[in-house]
């Protein structure tokens, strides 16, 4: 068997799916702290936006590998998802998965989606235009009307409260997601064992923690717009 | 008590099968569940009705031989136990029980309740073995010292009894649980360390090859094991497999 | 009485073995290629044959009724295997081992054999070991050992409670190496219906798919037969719902000899019946006894109130207590045989001392083991040792370390916490030391077929000593069938592959249909179950713990009647090609309703107590058993002629060089 053969068996998918959550954590974790100073700070949030959209190793080379490993741990789920239903094609009358498993577990493919459709929505909100404004109308200097555009821009967006709380919404989905993920990603590593429970006890804070600040920043800028 | 039994019939493989009712009483609590199997057979055979075929050999849950997926759960709602260790008293007078075959591509159904779980076999014949010859010239059985911990921890994987239901109880079919139990087994102990490179990717390559699904992680083969093989043996299995794949050269 | 060569070799016991290997044909390997073998069975003897056959070259057609060769009853066996390693240091040997085991078997088996057993013991555990047994270890990582009733050494190597399923995964996983390598060829959910014989020889076998019903016919040089014990004869029993007597009876009808069917192992620590409707008895492992103390009150008034439910068994007072094993058997106490357990358990309640509701149960008391180790772990622990509750706690984490499975096992059917309240047991059929006559070879008195494990009768006796089943089936299939069967192959490398269109396999293949058809379509009134039950319970009141003439007689004519019913009234639903459980089970109740009455006879023909065989009319004045070697100092062969009433009466007179007889004394 050769290297290749890894990423065919069951067992290196879910490896790869593993790694690639580990990236997209990684990532979210760093979303999540440039945010918070949208509501500490909106001159530090506009200087650091500037910086991620337009230094060029962010750019062409960070931002590259993030669309990949998003795209692939969707493409991986749904492969992994269409062989796991495909494992049981006769369903059973009863099946009482509650006693023994987690809702979260088991449900990964809801709240993946669910999540893809917020990305959908986020990419809508600020990608697509971000991407416009700096690669196809070419104004890289980040100004409006002599002043940053950023923390405007991500204020608009905010006033809507149907917006809001469909951020909500899907946050909460993302941390269902978590919740099962990170432990899950590390069992798929091959690490389980009495010396990461201090690991997964972690898991659980960032599961929780970090879709709350999202959570927290949409309705505090939307209370901001009420203002 | 009386109750509602909604059982699986199926003439055969190729039979489409469906769920029928039957009504059973003056249940006794001390009664096992297959007992009370039987005893409805016993009254279909009089009836002149065809008894509910169904998997069952040592009744005293180390065989592996009985199944069956219990009111959605594989070996009923107990926990720690085989269908045959079920009694009676788990439930009580008005219940309704659903009582299928364990489900999964890779197991197709035999007769009613009875399923072909030779799957797992197959999985065995790839390398869950060390190979030894049989010809009584081996070492003395203490020149390698084990160390407690590892014999233990190899002997807890040992006891899985091979009877699938963590297989019916994944929402995925997986059967990564008892493929990681034997894996773990020999990949704790010396005398299956030599082979364990080879052994995980032989064993991994026949359950995929076997049609079984994906391990997402769920816990819920753990929690189903009759004999509560830990999850931690499918994280050493993903270990053994990664590095092994890592380490074998073009 | 015929004259019975049953091979033994010449010379002294201990070069017995080491000198026939050295003098009897082998194979070349170039020629095993040319040479198919059936084996019947996969538990430890099968499987373990079937392994080391394939290994050595020949072809293997194996065969299981279960869906997979693990599951095989071996598996049940809990408490151990025995060796003679003296790892302890505590005076084992391989002479004590033989010594034990010809004396825990009432002198009632074959020196040579038994001396044989002894010797390969050592290397079943170096050979399970290499493939990866997990068996239990001390903390300087080397193998534990624990003692078992009848003897006075440590030799007994485990894997918690669960010995034969870690020996029995040992020998699936040497067979899954062989069936990769494409050379032994498995059959499972096949029973085999009948074997064909061939100029005189074993040939080959008609099995049955028990998937789709097709009777198939497969051949081959030699058969083996390794289908284990008949204790289902009983109905109740602790065997699996499976195991059943039809392969060896086949062999039987066919001209194998049946050797002292009426040795049969009574358990003494079983979970009680507890219902009319109950179809299996659970076993509590004999090493339960290294720890409980086996009881029942003194005083009838207690019996009542417990029985009553007035008076709970831990409010009785010591001096209330009868622990009547270390009463009778001092020097053994507890750990006595498991014959004599029985029978005293037997005594006790017969007398009306028995402690639950049926009246047929004692009590094994751990109360006083928690204490001890709880003192022990508690002083080790530096911690106050006049602390009750704290040693208590201390003594059940003990208990449960060593036995939690045997004791979870044991809340789990009876809806009671043995930490609490002691266990109630009773004895239960268990194992049968009768089986098929084989000669040194393992070989039966058809040429060509073998039997193996607890399907033999060889080296029991007429009881087996704990932690022996597994030491036999293992030995059988690992160490002494594959060399001499060798023998008896050597003269077939010229043979070439057996046909089976030989009219032969038409005939045996016709007979097997017709059977299954008359079963068929017999459209009776009664189930299988019902005659199974029915022949259980006339085998348990008069063959059972306890026998005498009279109810020997009576059960002759009752089974004899009860058979002809059978093949009148028997009902057996469906049809014969298809998956069709009732039809199996139909034909394995046929059998045992021909092995009952051999049986019976077999007991009835036997006047002494020896072993498990108790005869009532052979006691001494404390009730002992009294054995008779006199006139009964040999094993009864059955020939087969038409009927088991008919059944003629050979004889294999048992000579001991070795070991001087003595009345068997665990006192």
């Amino acid at each position: 068997m050769s290297k290749s053969g890894l990423f065919k068996s069951s067992i290196g998918r879910k490896f790869a799916m593993a790694l690639s959550a580990l990236f997209l954590m990684i990532f979210l974790l760093q979303h999540l702290v440039i945010n918070i100073t949208a509501v500490i700070s909106p001159d530090t949030f506009n200087e650091l936006s500037h910086f991620m959209g337009t230094n060029p190793l962010v750019q062409f080379f960070a931002q590259p590998i993030l669309i990949f490993a998003v795209v692939f741990h969707f493409v991986m789920g749904f492969i992994l998802e269409i062989r796991n239903r495909t494992a049981r094609p006769v369903s059973y009358n009863k099946f009482n998965g509650s006693a023994n498993s987690t809702w979260m577990s088991r449900n990964m493919i809801i709240s993946g989606l669910v999540i893809l459709a917020f990305l959908v929505l986020h990419f809508i909100d600020f990608w697509f235009p971000e991407i416009n404004t700096k690669y196809i109308v070419g104004d890289t200097s980040g100004l409006h009307h002599g002043e940053y555009r950023y923390y405007p821009e991500l204020l608009a967006k905010f006033a809507n409260p149907a917006r809001v709380i469909a951020y909500i919404v899907a946050f909460v989905l993302l941390a269902l997601h978590l919740m099962h993920g990170f432990g899950s990603a590390f069992q798929s590593m091959g690490q389980n064992n009495k010396y990461i429970d201090g690991l997964k006890k972690f898991g659980v804070i960032y599961s929780i923690a970090v879709p709350l600040g999202f959570i927290l920043i949409a309705v505090v800028l939307y209370v901001t717009t009420l203002n | 008590m009386n109750l509602t039994l909604k059982i699986w019939r199926q003439q055969n493989s190729n039979d489409k099968g469906k769920m029928v009712d039957y009504q059973i009483s003056d249940v006794s609590g001390d009664m096992s569940f297959l007992e009370m199997l039987d005893v409805l057979n016993e009254d279909l055979i009089s009836k002149d009705e065809t008894p509910v075929a169904f998997d069952h050999d040592c009744r005293e849950g180390i065989c592996g031989m009985c199944s069956l997926h219990i009111n959605g759960e594989p070996h009923g709602p107990d926990r720690g136990i085989t269908t045959c260790q079920l009694h009676m008293r788990s439930f009580k007078d008005g219940d309704t029980i659903y009582i299928e075959p364990f489900r999964a591509k890779a197991f197709p159904i035999i007769k009613d309740l009875v399923v072909d779980r030779s799957a797992f076999d197959r999985i065995q014949q790839s390398g869950a073995y060390v190979s030894v010859n049989t010809s009584g010239n081996t070492q003395d059985a203490n020149s390698i010292p084990v160390p407690k911990e590892d014999a233990d921890m190899a002997f807890d994987a040992a006891t899985c009894i091979g009877c699938g239901a963590c297989v019916a109880a994944c929402k995925n079919s997986s059967a990564m649980l008892f493929v990681s139990a034997k894996v773990s087994q020999f990949a704790l102990l010396p005398q299956g360390k030599v082979e364990a490179k080879k052994r995980v990717q032989d064993m991994v390559h026949q359950m995929d090859e076997e049609g079984f699904g994906n391990c997402s992680n769920t816990g819920a083969c753990e929690a189903e094991c009759p004999k509560g093989i830990s999850l931690e043996n499918i994280a050493r299995m993903n270990r053994e497999l990664i590095s092994a794949k890592a380490a074998v050269k073009h | 009485m015929t004259n019975i060569d049953a091979k033994i070799p010449s010379g002294a016991l201990k070069d017995k073995w080491t000198n026939h290997k050295n003098n009897i044909n082998l194979v070349n390997p170039a020629n095993k290629r040319l040479i198919d073998v059936i084996v019947v069975g996969t538990g430890l003897a099968g499987g373990s044959a079937a392994a080391t056959l394939a290994e050595l070259g020949y072809n293997v057609k194996a065969f299981a009724f279960q869906d997979s060769p693990r599951r095989a009853h071996s598996i049940a066996a809990q408490g151990g295997i025995n060796a003679a390693k003296n790892y302890q240091g505590d005076g084992d040997s391989i002479y004590r081992l033989f010594y034990d085991t010809v004396k825990g078997g009432d002198y009632r088996s074959r020196e040579a054999n038994v001396y044989r057993l002894a010797e390969v013991s050592a290397n079943i555990i170096d050979q399970c070991v290499a493939q990866g047994v997990p068996f239990a270890r001390d903390y300087g990582g080397l193998l534990d050992n624990r003692s078992f009733g009848g003897v006075l050494v440590s030799r007994t190597f485990y894997a918690k409670g669960q010995t034969g399923q870690q020996l029995l995964l040992g020998a699936y996983s040497a067979m899954n190496r062989q069936i990769g390598r494409g050379k032994i060829k498995m059959y499972n959910r096949h029973e085999m219906m009948d074997v064909v014989l061939v100029d005189g020889k074993a040939r080959g076998i008609i099995a049955r798919d028990l998937v789709t019903g097709k009777v198939e016919r497969h051949s081959a040089h030699a058969v083996v037969v390794g289908s284990g014990g008949y204790g289902n004869v009983f109905f109740l029993s602790t065997n699996a719902m499976g195991s059943n007597v039809s392969a060896a009876w086949k062999i039987h009808k066919k001209g194998a000899y049946f050797a002292n069917p009426c040795f049969t192992q009574i358990h003494p620590t079983c979970i009680p019946v507890a219902g009319e409707l109950q179809a299996k008895l659970t076993l509590m492992s004999e090493s339960l006894r290294n720890d409980g103390r086996i009881w029942v009150p003194k005083n009838m008034e207690d019996v009542k109130a417990i029985r009553a439910g007035q008076l709970k068994p831990t409010q009785l007072s010591e001096d209330k207590r009868d622990y009547y094993l270390e009463r009778r058997y001092p020097a053994f106490g507890n750990l006595v045989p498991r014959d004599v357990a029985s029978r005293a358990a037997k005594e006790r309640c017969d007398a009306g001392y028995g402690v639950n509701q049926t009246g047929q149960a004692v009590y094994l008391d751990f109360a006083s083991a928690i204490e001890r180790y709880g003192k022990e772990t508690a002083h080790v622990q530096g911690l106050n040792e006049n602390d009750q509750a704290l040693v208590t706690k201390l003594g059940k984490e003990v208990i449960a370390n060593k036995y939690g499975n045997l004791f979870q096992m044991y809340e789990k059917i009876v809806d009671e916490n043995p930490y609490e309240s002691p266990m109630m047991i009773y004895p239960a059929v268990h194992y049968t030391m009768g089986g098929i006559w084989v000669d040194y070879n393992l070989m039966t008195t058809v040429p060509g077929l073998y039997a193996i494990g607890e399907a033999n009768f060889s080296d029991h006796g007429a009881n087996r000593l704990g932690a022996s089943a597994l030491m036999q089936g293992l030995a059988d299939g690992y160490f002494v069938l594959p060399y001499t069967i060798g023998d008896y192959l050597s003269n077939d490398i010229r043979t070439g592959t057996i046909p089976t269109d030989h009219p032969a396999f038409a005939d045996a293949e016709k007979e097997v249909i017709e059977r299954l058809d008359h079963l068929i379509n017999n459209k009776g009134t009664k189930s299988v179950d019902n005659f199974h039950r029915r022949l259980g319970h006339i085998m348990w009141e008069k063959c059972g713990m306890a026998r005498n003439r009279q109810g020997l007689t009576e059960a002759i004519s009752e089974i004899q009647a009860l058979r002809d019913e059978f093949w009148k009234d028997v009902k057996v639903p469906g049809g014969r090609n298809e998956f069709n459980e009732e039809l199996a089970k139909a034909g394995r109740v046929a059998d045992y309703l021909e092995l009952g009455e051999l049986f019976a006879k077999d007991a009835l023909l036997r006047e002494e107590s020896c072993g498990g065989h108790f005869r009532e009319e052979s006691q001494s004045d404390e009730g002992e058993a009294k054995r008779d070697d006199e006139n009964f100092k040999y094993v009864a062969m059955w020939e087969y002629t038409g009927k088991p009433a008919d059944a003629i009466l050979h004889k294999e007179d048992l000579v001991y060089e070795n070991i001087e007889l003595k009345t068997r004394s665990y006192k």
